[in-house]
């Protein structure tokens, strides 16, 4: 299904995209500070794919992220953002294909959620006032923050914040209008405060924008299951480098799972999917 | 493969229907109706204050006089009202309003910039190093406003960047008012050694740094001040996004499109470059860039679109009512501006520390 999507999507692009089209880390290297956090680490995030990004605490996945955002200086290998370096594309260019949800974002001053949630759309100067309303609207339904329309961000919970956030995120996101044009989203843990219902409402939504606007989302999740039942692929992290890649049930592997987690793992088929394993730790 | 060309065909139909429209010519809507009330009823209560503030002092002129002393022909009995207003309080209120104005401005775009609510000039040193700036001009090298300017721009470009250097490196309140206390104890005592060699002529010109004052105010003065000021303002009243996005951190600014660096070098220096001549020409007047921009954030909230232009005409009117005050409260003698600011700002700083720097 996925394959098929993506020849889809190469074929109704401009060939400029083409082949090149993706968010590309080949053999990346970071260290921060003076310790390396990956070493030769390799992640092709394609448009129309929901990608989770798994691994250990300390395993590499937010550098790995953040060298994915620009955020951090790579030592070795190189970014590509449809086949550019990210250093010869602006920080405004970069903006207007790929967004970027933080793990926690606080406001030096409180705002209104609807003028935050605007905010998404500042890497987009041609949308009129009334198309940034109108995507904030659909944002707004897809994180499920409708019904904080009016209220100050920092009166809110940790989640209802995170689903603000992602609001936000999303307004940038679509708000992208060069026809063909592939976008990425990146998300650090967006489901660390939601409850069960949002965490697979956030993946439904990701998942959806993924297929119908051609976005490429990568999203660093704990839950292994959660990221099983929802992402066309899975990429585990271990020891800074890639220990799996591939769809569900390639990558969830009892004895792999069992190494890079540390815990005893047991697999069950999931009951209605097939090709979507569960994973129980113990 | 067919739903996703068809998305992608959708993404181009949606592309070419709406046309290209540059959102700084946003129509109003619903929400922005308060903020607009808001600035004219702002506006109405600086002309108000202003044509109050002309019309009082040791020479009281009634207001009603004013359209014939201004553009009709007053009596020959009104000369001396007329030479009062036009070159005495107009240039004056006008400067008042100017600092007012200017100080409210750049101490809302150093809240957002450090992302902290006690950034302003005067707290964090940017205003003293001016003062130092201009101390240094007028003491070795014997002053004139054209070299007080840019002597006094370098001594706070200095200390801007000496003050954000250390408070990031401290990060949170606490860094930003250390770095705040050395940089103006620096200062102090710089101008405290020039103070000391300093002749007697040097001497009262020198006095007028500790205060601030607006009246050294005339229309040479605001013919220079007045241009760039306001270009310098309008340039920084147009980087409201920006400021908005650094609400939330550099790093989310960055993701945002701004390349960040280089919007804070600029920032930072369209800040000294507003600064710097002010303390050259009024002398360091404190706390107006602190209060200002609270007080309307407590109001209209901290979207900077609404934020900085409201800041600019609430820091008119509080500088306007501080000079007025200042010149009648123990008329005919006059009260320095800065000490009236002091004392209406002092307490309210206090209070402020004492909720714990939040805003």
């Amino acid at each position: 299904m996925s394959a098929g999507g993506q020849g889809g999507v190469a074929s109704a692009r401009p060939p400029a995209a083409g082949p090149a089209a993706g968010l590309l880390a080949r053999d990346i290297s970071v260290s921060r500070g003076r310790k390396p956090v990956l070493r030769g680490v390799s992640l092709h995030l394609r448009p129309g794919e929901l990608v989770a990004l798994l691994g250990a605490n300390g395993a590499g996945k937010s550098t790995l992220m953040a060298a994915l955002a620009g955020e951090l200086p790579v030592h070795a290998g190189a970014v590509a953002l449809d086949g550019r370096p990210l250093g010869e594309v602006s920080a405004a260019a970069q903006a207007r294909r790929r967004a970027v949800l933080p793990q926690s974002a606080s406001l030096t001053f409180d705002l209104e959620v609807d003028e935050l949630v605007a905010m998404g759309a500042y890497p987009h100067p041609g949308l009129a006032p009334a198309e940034v309303q109108a995507l904030a609207a659909r944002a707004l339904d897809l994180a499920d923050a409708a019904a904080l329309r009016g209220r100050r961000y920092r009166e809110l919970s940790g989640g209802e914040q995170q689903r603000v956030q992602l609001a936000r995120v999303l307004v940038q996101c679509l708000g992208a209008r060069e026809p063909g044009q592939a976008r990425y989203l990146l998300l650090d843990e967006p489901t660390a405060s939601l409850d069960p219902r949002h965490q697979h409402g956030l993946l439904r939504a990701a998942a959806g924008l993924a297929r119908s606007d051609e976005v490429g989302v990568l999203a660093i999740l704990h839950d292994v299951n959660l990221a099983a039942r929802w992402c066309d692929r899975l990429v585990l992290l271990a020891d800074g480098g890639v220990a799996a890649d591939g769809p569900p049930d390639a990558v969830l592997d009892a004895q792999l799972l069992q190494r890079v987690y540390g815990a005893s793992v047991t697999l069950l088929p999931y009951p209605r999917l097939p090709g979507r394993p569960l994973v129980l730790f113990e | 493969m067919t739903q996703v060309a068809q998305a992608a065909q959708a993404g181009k139909a949606a592309g070419v229907s709406f046309p290209i429209s540059r959102h700084d010519h946003q129509p109003v809507s619903r929400h922005d109706r308060l903020p607009i009330a808001a600035l004219a009823g702002l506006l109405v209560a600086v002309l108000v204050a202003a044509a109050v503030a002309a019309a009082s002092g040791p020479v009281q002129i009634p207001l009603s006089a004013f359209p014939r002393l201004l553009w009709g022909a007053p009596a020959p009995d009104e000369a001396l009202w007329r030479n009062v207003l036009l070159d005495i309080r107009i240039p004056r209120v006008l400067f008042g309003m100017l600092a007012g104005a200017a100080l409210a401005l750049t101490g809302a775009v150093m809240q957002a910039l450090f992302r902290n609510p006690l950034a302003e000039p005067g707290l964090i040193g940017i205003s003293a190093g001016g003062a130092l700036g201009a101390v240094g001009a007028i003491v070795l090298a014997g002053g004139g406003f054209w070299l007080l300017a840019p002597a006094a721009f370098a001594g706070s470009l200095l200390a801007t960047a000496l003050a954000y250097a250390l408070g990031r490196r401290h990060p949170g309140v606490a860094g930003l008012l250390l770095a705040g206390i050395a940089i103006n104890t620096v200062a102090g005592s710089l101008i405290g050694l020039l103070t000391y060699v300093a002749d007697d002529v040097q001497l009262r010109d020198l006095t007028f740094w500790s205060m601030g004052s607006v009246a050294g105010a005339n229309w040479r003065l605001l013919a220079f001040l007045g241009p760039w000021i306001l270009l310098l303002s309008i340039w920084l009243l147009r980087q409201w996004r920006v400021l908005n996005a650094l609400l939330l951190g550099e790093r989310e600014a960055q993701h945002l499109g701004y390349a960040i660096v280089a919007v804070r070098r600029k920032l930072v220096l369209a800040t000294a470059l507003v600064v710097g001549p002010l303390v050259a020409a009024t002398g360091g007047i404190a706390f107006v860039g602190l209060i200002v921009p609270h007080l309307v954030r407590l109001t209209l909230g901290a979207n900077h679109r609404w934020l900085l232009p409201a800041g600019m005409l609430a820091g008119a009117l509080a500088l306007t009512l501080a000079d007025w005050l200042a010149r009648v409260a123990i008329a005919p003698a006059e009260l320095p501006i800065g000490l009236v600011t002091s004392l209406v700002g002092g307490p309210f700083f206090l209070w402020l520390l004492a909720r714990g720097g939040k805003s």
